[in-house]
């Protein structure tokens, strides 16, 4: 199938505006749909589906969530893992004090309480930012992992000190708790996933989108627009934080099913979901998912996948060797190329369009 | 372009005397550097006044005063007959400002099409509830605005670079792009700061058709700064004159030219 646009004609502005503008891209989508729908979970066996797609699909709603704050409005945060730390406790919390109510409604819930706090430590941003601001998150960080921990009613008083995610139906089937199948889990978190992307795909592509940018680019010019910087910034940190905090209920609900912040919530999580959205590309939704897609896949592929195809690593040799890769990679795209992944694939597309005469 | 140019009559006196901004007293200081120094002056609805000076003579300041991005520590500033001490920069486009830059302030990693888009920002009424869905309401917004700038960017000849991220044009295109995203917020003051500058001579005569033709069709009042006393003579309706923050001169362009201070002030700039 050739990737060309000729003879694709628009007719109006609702069709060039079209985020897929494209026949080629809406085909592309929708077989990415389809296998993701249909393919993984009739061909993928269970470890693939809880130790692959699961987490990939985590990263992801995190990675956009984090994208909107970092690559599009502009403003640096560390705080991601304690962000999504919120969403988890907040479900946690829902689910048990109201057990009667869907759990994938708490989940999405526990967004708006990720939200409200994601603001709270947002207030600093109109006066700091860059590494200041950065700072002022990682601030955020400590203190929240630090009332997780500290605060038992966080976790219900547990002796565990930690989350022990209950049983909970949807339709009759398990999706939390030790019974659930990956299967299940797989099919509520990949709906979830679609859907919140496609919200965040139409609020940057929107004048909200827009009013983000502009903040980033050129906060002066865009005050003078009529754009309030405070309003526009508090706005960022809070569906950022949403999309955050709905990750990590999911983190912990349809991934680990139990565990304690510290594990969790940490600043290691903060960092990679940064290092997704740098690798991924700054300013791109579909960016996103290919900078989740490969620090969450790289490990599992290189100790399981390198044996399989028959070169012997060990466990200890590959995490090196993930380690290295990664780091390299992340050096690699802050010089070469800000936009990460998400850019190579654009210049793959524009020189699929003009090929084969490269002018 | 197809609408013919009018040849600027820039002496003549105008007739419409409603006065649209008047700035009254004005002193802006940083620290000890006295940027403004007790600055009165005023502008009529749909003249174009230019203000000139050397450089460093306050022009800059005064535009950041107008548009509430700087406080003057002394005077007032009315606009549309209501005086507003300490306005914000936002407040003053919600009343109907725009500006250009010195140095071009595009948003760098958005189209041409996006930043001019951003003008429309005060005039998209659309709650965050529908931004979310993409469809209904907010989408058919979205193309009224659009069609909206599109308008724009034929009248000022952009169309084919809709498309290309702004940080990529070359700077002469950048400075149209910019009176282009000022146009979408439809204002009734609109500040240029030295539209022209760095421009060659082509790109200069189109900026001038420009802003003629914008003043002349859409009624805008316009306030700019120009070095190019060619350009300000033909262009403007009146001029003022700033030295060292002070006014030294005010009137139309004949008399401005014909007073004896502007010209010991322009003698020590080579022009
Ligand atoms: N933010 C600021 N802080 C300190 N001093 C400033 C600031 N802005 C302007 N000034 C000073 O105020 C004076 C007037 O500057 P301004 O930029 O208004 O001049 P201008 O007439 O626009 O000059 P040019 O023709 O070079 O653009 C200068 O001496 C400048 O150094
Ligand atoms: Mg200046």
């Amino acid at each position: 199938m050739l990737y060309r646009e000729a003879g694709q004609y628009k007719t109006s502005y609702a069709a060039d505006m079209a985020i897929f503008p494209l026949r080629q891209d809406r085909i592309g989508l929708a077989a990415i749909l389809a296998i993701a729908f249909v393919a993984i979970p009739m061909t993928g066996n269970q470890f693939f589906l809880s130790s692959v797609m699961i987490p990939f699909l985590v990263f992801s709603l995190a990675a956009v969530g984090l994208n909107i704050l970092t690559g599009y409005t502009g403003l640096l945060s560390l705080g991601t893992g304690a962000f999504m730390g919120v969403g988890a406790y907040a479900c946690y919390k829902l689910a048990t004090a109201f057990p009667d109510v869907n759990i994938l409604v708490w989940i999405l819930c526990s967004g708006f309480f990720a939200a409200a706090i994601g603001v709270i430590f947002g207030l600093p941003s109109l006066r700091i930012k860059g590494f200041y601001l950065a700072v002022a998150t990682l601030a955020a960080q400590f203190f929240l992992q630090w009332s997780f921990v500290r605060i038992p009613w966080l976790y219900n008083y547990n002796a565990s000190g930690a989350i022990e995610v209950p049983t909970r139906t949807l339709f009759g089937l398990p999706l939390t708790g030790a019974t659930a199948s990956p299967e299940t889990r797989y099919f509520a978190l990949l709906v979830i996933v679609v859907a919140l992307t496609w919200i965040a795909s139409n609020l940057v592509h929107g004048r909200v989108g827009r009013m983000w940018m502009a903040v980033r680019d050129m906060d002066i010019a865009a005050e003078l627009m009529g754009i309030r910087l405070l309003h526009t910034k508090l706005l960022a940190f809070a569906v950022s934080s949403f999309f955050c905090g709905v990750a990590g209920a999911c983190m912990m609900f349809l991934w680990y099913g139990g565990g304690e912040a510290n594990d969790l919530f940490n600043i290691n999580l903060s960092f990679n979901i940064l290092f997704m959205v740098i690798i991924g590309g700054l300013g791109s939704l579909i960016g996103s998912f290919m900078g989740a897609a490969f620090i969450s896949i790289l490990p599992t592929a290189l100790k399981f996948g390198l044996p399989a195809i028959g070169i012997p690593i060990a466990g200890a040799t590959a995490e090196h060797v993930n380690l290295l890769l990664v780091g390299g990679l992340i050096i690699f795209f802050l010089i070469v190329e800000p936009h990460g992944l998400a850019r190579l694939w654009q210049i793959l597309k524009q020189k699929l369009r003009v090929w084969p005469f490269p002018y | 372009m197809n609408a013919p140019v009018k040849i600027p009559v820039g002496s003549a006196p105008l007739e419409r005397e409603e006065i649209l901004l008047a700035v009254e007293n004005v002193s802006l200081s940083f620290g000890g550097v006295k940027a403004i120094q007790d600055v009165s002056f005023d502008v009529r609805k749909g003249e174009i006044r230019a203000i000139i000076g050397p450089n460093g003579a306050g022009k800059t300041s005064m535009l950041n005063c107008i548009n509430g991005f700087y406080h003057p520590q002394q005077g007032r500033i009315t606009f549309k007959g209501r005086t507003r001490p300490r306005m914000r920069p936002h407040e003053a486009a919600s009343q109907g400002v725009a500006r250009t830059f010195q140095n071009v302030a595009l948003f760098k990693g958005m189209s041409t099409l996006d930043n001019i888009m951003v003008g429309r920002t005060l005039k998209m009424k659309e709650p965050f509830f529908w931004q979310l869905w993409r469809h209904g309401p907010a989408m058919r917004e979205e193309i009224r605005h659009r069609a909206v700038v599109e308008d724009i960017i034929d009248f000022l000849q952009i169309q084919h670079i809709r498309r290309t991220p702004v940080g990529k044009l070359p700077y002469g295109l950048q400075k149209r792009v910019e009176l282009a995203r000022a146009l979408a917020m439809e204002p009734d003051l609109l500040l240029l700061d030295e539209p022209m500058a760095g421009m060659n001579l082509e790109e200069k005569e189109d900026m001038c058709r420009f802003i003629l033709d914008v003043n002349n069709q859409f009624g805008t009042t316009i306030a700019l700064i120009e070095h190019d006393m060619g350009v300000v003579m033909d262009l403007s309706d009146r001029v003022v004159v700033l030295e060292y923050g002070r006014k030294i001169a005010d009137g139309t362009p004949a008399e401005v030219k014909a007073d004896s201070r502007v010209i010991d002030a322009y003698l020590g700039v080579a022009h």
